[in-house]
């Protein structure tokens, strides 16, 4: 810090490039907001905190997808490796850990099952480099399914179909206790959310991130410009395999077991939807995906618990048909609605 | 504006719920997690079915408590079943809990009852170990090994000398594997090969093939319910039986809910199991007659009286502790309770919270132009697990 | 060891008569429809209704389940789909999930969660002795059928003045409509055929497997596989494909059980890092 800044004079167009930069990592009001009324819920639904707490799991994994959907552009249906992953190596610390100092600590099985999984998640990646949409949702889906059967085929250590028994993580931090009620892991949840949130909004308002969002929209032309594509896929893909494989870890320690069923193919297609019904993209469009996505399953589920499949669909069909880019599109449309009448007044 | 709607929806439904304990002096609340949707669905059906009829035979009130029943569909997923199992027991304050249509569903809500001391009635799970799992599990189904072992003890003494066994393979499956090697093996037989399929599994043309290849004198089966339709269609289609190959299984293969329209090809299968609707008593009569009017014409099968029984055994308890519903005075209550079901006569041990029921030998006939398993032997008095 | 080839054989033709269907929507009008296991259920579920409650023969539930699900495609095509050719592959896949969860719930609602069963007239069962394997009468009937069916889809696309509208339709919309080409119509149509051949697909799958609500989804993945490792722009490439996944997966299971149902996965993911576009493609994926 010298001279040499002190002379530079930076371009008009540089100038610009900054304030964009700048302004597109300011906080708006409706994002606090958001996270405000997310941490109200404590107080405000003291009866629904194990559903909450899947929610904001479940928007975790949304997150991972849109991180290398909505800002890089590679679709995938496999997501439900990496969380699968995630789960059975949280699963596995907290259960033959127990006792053994740091290795039942659940923050540091958060680090085992996303450790894990960023590790499968950066050997596959290599598989989802080129091809059609079609191609890589075929091959991220037969990633997971080839996972799906490893957990059913090691039946002495992943439990097999049973799923995995007996996991008993201790306190968090060795002070809060895993409760009944579903306190400990609701906070605990929405605190890793909200940090591993923070990251992922650093990151793709970074350089990297608009790079990711260059090679999204022509990846010819990235390359051309003297950027390594591959390597920021590669990345990318890694980083969303980090986030699921965390976000099981968070499902392992606060349902305190395992199963295949979280490997199998209709949580990677949930949580896959729950983006797209949310809006890719945005960030938040898999946070309001699966938080409406999941309460109308248990809203409806409630009312007809055989039959709430039917009024799901609807609504998925119905969404598809009048609204562009879901929830958040639908928003975006409502509030220019509202200032274009606002105007004409 | 649409998220807000559905948040004070929502927050509305708390407050409806929580508004509910001031009423629980009267009402007793059982809450039943079952798979209503899914591949399981059918267990599910068949479970909701037996217990409405339980109450809608003997009434809403037990020892001056009303009975309210509460559905919860976990999809057959088993984060689902706990997270369901504890917001019963935490909001809606449940004296019981109950239902658990497969074995890892069972299993994952076993914390949950330990930990919130309600009791949990098992009316479908069949793998021996899950009542040990949590000093609340009482089961009103049966087990694998108690359904099995009479089977390998028939086929023993009937002239089969080698079994080839084809199980689905998660728990229960391999629980009847086991159970029928270890009994067949100790009476003389030999087990030639055990086959395990994949749980979700379309085609079993290889496993068959195979089973055919090496010509045993019989070939075990074993599906969960619901599955035996698909398996029995393959197993006719090879020939087995022409090929000298006996079809032996569990009655979960031959299941009541399926078995009329899997084709005559299936007459003259041996099965055994701890429930026909064939079963021959006055009580069964009565059972299936009204099962069928309340459902619009479904057969009732060994699900529907896991949660007919599991009902009955509620009611019991309540009677015992005269309308107390302090979750370990129900779970003593419960032990050692007796009495004569749609199934015949059937108790829960006192020591291992487990079903003792007959199991019956049958054989795959055509009575009055339908298919049923119809009773030719019975072993009494099975313990469920030791 | 021919028995193996033959029911792996069979097992295929199983696979691709379901997947037939879709390798016309998706393959010729590049529209991701994940509701086509919901034609297929239609189809099955008809032939069920037919058999059991109206004692219609067999070989007529075919033809029967064919228009059945034709008629129903064409006219969600009319009302739904249409709106969707020009939206992104995600918002089809959201809309077609939609169509199957609802499709679901409704057969749940009329039938029941139970499986449902038919069984086949005598002279389609039993087994027949070739070449010292014996292979089942049915399974026999369906590889017929399948063959037929791929030659004479592969003659209507190459050879007919509807199929080269319709591969000039596909190629570029715009372009095809100046020349006079009615696009609308012809899409409406391919799109019933495809209906219609996934109905039928269902009709003859009652032979072999059972059906339950959830087969839309407990089938898609097959589907998918084997549309993807065949490529999307031919019949013929999912139909070998289909043969190929078949034979691998019973062969598999019979020699190797421990490791039997990996498979499939691997031959997909193998093929589709070796060739994105599918095994038996010509030119570059779409």
């Amino acid at each position: 810090m010298t001279d040499t800044t002190m002379t530079y004079q930076p371009s008009p167009e540089a100038v610009k490039a900054r304030a964009v930069l700048l302004g597109r990592s300011r906080w708006g009001f409706a994002e606090i907001a958001f996270w405000l009324l997310a941490a109200a819920c404590y107080w405000l639904f003291p009866t629904k905190l194990s559903l909450l707490s899947e929610i904001a799991i479940l928007g975790l994994v949304a997150l991972s997808i849109d991180l290398v959907l909505g800002y890089a552009g590679i679709v995938t249906l496999g997501q439900g490796a990496f969380f699968g992953i995630g789960a059975y190596a949280a699963g596995l610390a907290a259960k033959y850990g127990a006792g053994v100092a740091p290795w039942s600590d659940p923050v540091i099985g958060l680090f085992i099952g996303g450790g894990f999984a960023a590790l499968i998640g950066f050997a596959t990646s290599f598989l989802v480099l080129r091809g059609s949409d079609l191609t890589r949702l075929m091959v991220t889906l037969g990633v997971a399914l080839i996972v799906d059967e490893i957990v059913n085929q090691t039946k002495w250590l992943t439990g097999g179909s049973d799923g995995l028994q007996g996991v008993l993580p201790s306190p968090v931090l060795g002070i809060w206790e895993f409760d009944l009620f579903g306190k400990t892991a609701f906070v605990y949840s929405m605190v890793v959310l909200f940090i591993l949130f923070l990251v992922a909004r650093a990151i793709v308002k970074s350089p990297f991130g608009l790079s990711l969002q260059a090679i999204k929209g022509n990846p010819l032309r990235t390359r051309a410009i003297g950027m390594p594509v591959n390597g920021r896929l590669v990345a990318i893909y890694t980083i969303s395999s980090f986030y699921a494989g965390i976000a099981g870890a968070l499902a392992a320690q606060t349902t305190q077991f395992a199963s295949p069923d979280y490997v199998a193919f209709h949580r990677s297609a949930d949580a896959l939807l729950m983006l797209v019904f949310g809006g890719a993209g945005h960030l938040y469009g898999g946070l309001l995906g699966s938080i409406i996505f999941r309460t109308m399953q248990d809203v409806l589920g409630n009312i007809t618990p055989q039959y709430w499949q039917f009024w799901l669909g609807a609504t998925l069909v119905g969404l598809v048909l009048f609204v562009r880019g879901g929830i958040l599109g639908l928003l975006a449309n409502l509030r220019n609605r509202a200032t274009r009448n606002g105007g004409a007044k | 504006m649409l998220r807000r709607q559905i948040l004070t929806g929502v927050g509305a439904a708390a407050l409806a719920l929580a508004a509910f304990p001031a009423l629980a002096q009267e009402t007793v609340k059982v809450g039943l997690i079952l798979p209503m949707t899914g591949p399981s669905a059918s267990t599910g059906r068949q479970i909701e079915a037996g217990a409405r009829l339980w109450i809608a035979q003997n009434g809403d009130t037990v020892a001056g408590k009303k009975i309210q029943l509460i559905i919860k569909d976990d999809t057959g997923a088993a984060d689902q079943s706990k997270r369901l199992a504890t917001e019963l027991v935490v909001n809606d304050k449940v004296a019981v809990l109950g239902g658990f249509g497969l074995t890892p569903l069972a299993l994952s809500v076993g914390p949950v009852a330990t930990q919130a001391k309600v009791p949990a009635v098992i009316m479908a799970a069949g793998t021996s170990t899950i009542v040990a799992s949590s000093p609340y599990f009482v089961r009103t189904s049966f087990t694998l090994p108690q359904n099995t072992a009479p089977m390998a003890q028939w086929s023993a003494a009937n002239n089969i000398k080698t079994v080839v066994t084809l199980v689905s393979d998660y728990g229960p499956g391999l629980d009847s594997e086991k159970a029928f090697k270890a009994e067949f093996e100790a009476k003389g037989g030999k087990v030639l090969e055990t086959l395990r399929a994949p749980l979700a599994n379309p085609e079993f043309a290889a496993f068959l093939q195979k089973a055919k290849d090496l010509k045993p004198d019989a070939l075990f089966l074993f599906v969960p319910s619901g599955q035996g339709a698909s398996l029995m269609k393959q197993v006719n289609e090879r020939e087995l039986a022409k090929a000298g190959i006996k079809i032996i299984g569990t009655g979960d293969v031959t299941d009541d809910d399926q078995l009329n329209g899997m084709g005559d090809a299936l007459i003259g299968m041996i099965t055994s199991h701890n429930y026909s609707a064939a079963h021959d008593s006055p009580e069964n009569k009565a059972y299936v007659s009204a099962f069928l009017k309340a459902t619009n014409n479904m057969r009732p099968n060994f699900m529907s009286v896991g949660g007919y029984d599991g009902m009955a055994l509620i009611y019991k308890a309540l009677e015992k502790t005269k309308g107390e519903t302090d979750g370990a005075k129900l779970l003593d209550a419960m032990k050692g309770v007796s009495w004569t079901s749609p199934r015949g006569p059937m108790s829960i041990d006192a020591t291992t919270r487990d079903i003792t029921q007959n199991v019956y030998i049958r054989e795959v006939k055509k009575v009055d132009g339908q298919l049923y398993n119809v009773e030719f032997a019975t072993i009494a008095n099975v313990k469920g697990s030791n | 060891m021919l028995t193996i080839l033959l029911d792996g054989i069979a097992y295929g033709m199983l696979l691709f008569i379901l997947a037939v269907g879709l390798c016309v929507t998706l393959g010729l009008m590049n529209f991701i429809n994940l509701a086509h296991g919901a034609f297929a259920m239609a189809g099955g579920y008809l032939t069920i209704t037919l058999m059991q409650q109206a004692g219609v023969p067999f070989l007529l539930c075919l033809p029967a389940a064919f228009i059945f699900a034709a008629v129903l495609g064409l006219l969600l095509e009319r009302t739904l789909y249409r709106h969707l050719y020009d939206k992104t592959h995600l918002d089809q896949v959201l809309f077609s999930i939609g169509l199957v969860f609802m499709a679901m719930a409704m057969v749940d609602y009329a039938y029941g969660a139970n499986q449902q069963i038919v069984n086949l007239p005598d002279f389609l069962t039993g087994r027949i002795n070739f070449l010292g394997a014996s292979i089942g009468v049915y399974r026999l009937f369906v590889i017929v059928i399948c063959s037929l069916l791929v030659v004479g889809l592969q003659l209507i696309l190459t050879q007919t003045r509807f199929g080269s509208r319709l591969r000039a339709a596909v190629d570029d919309g715009r372009v095809a409509r100046g020349m006079g080409i009615d696009v609308t119509r012809i899409f409406a149509v391919t799109f019933a055929v495809g209906s219609g051949l996934a109905g039928l697909g269902g009709a003859l799958g009652t032979g072999i497997i059972s059906f339950d609500p959830t087969f839309p989804l407990k089938y898609m993945i097959y589907f998918l596989i084997v549309i993807s490792v065949g490529g999307t722009t031919t019949i013929t490439g999912p139909f070998l494909a289909a043969i190929l996944l078949g034979v691998a997966d019973v062969a598999g299971k019979y020699y190797v059980p421990a490791v039997g149902g990996f498979i499939i996965y691997t031959i997909m993911v193998v093929v589709l890092i070796l060739r994105p576009q599918g095994l038996f493609s010509r030119g570059p994926a779409r």
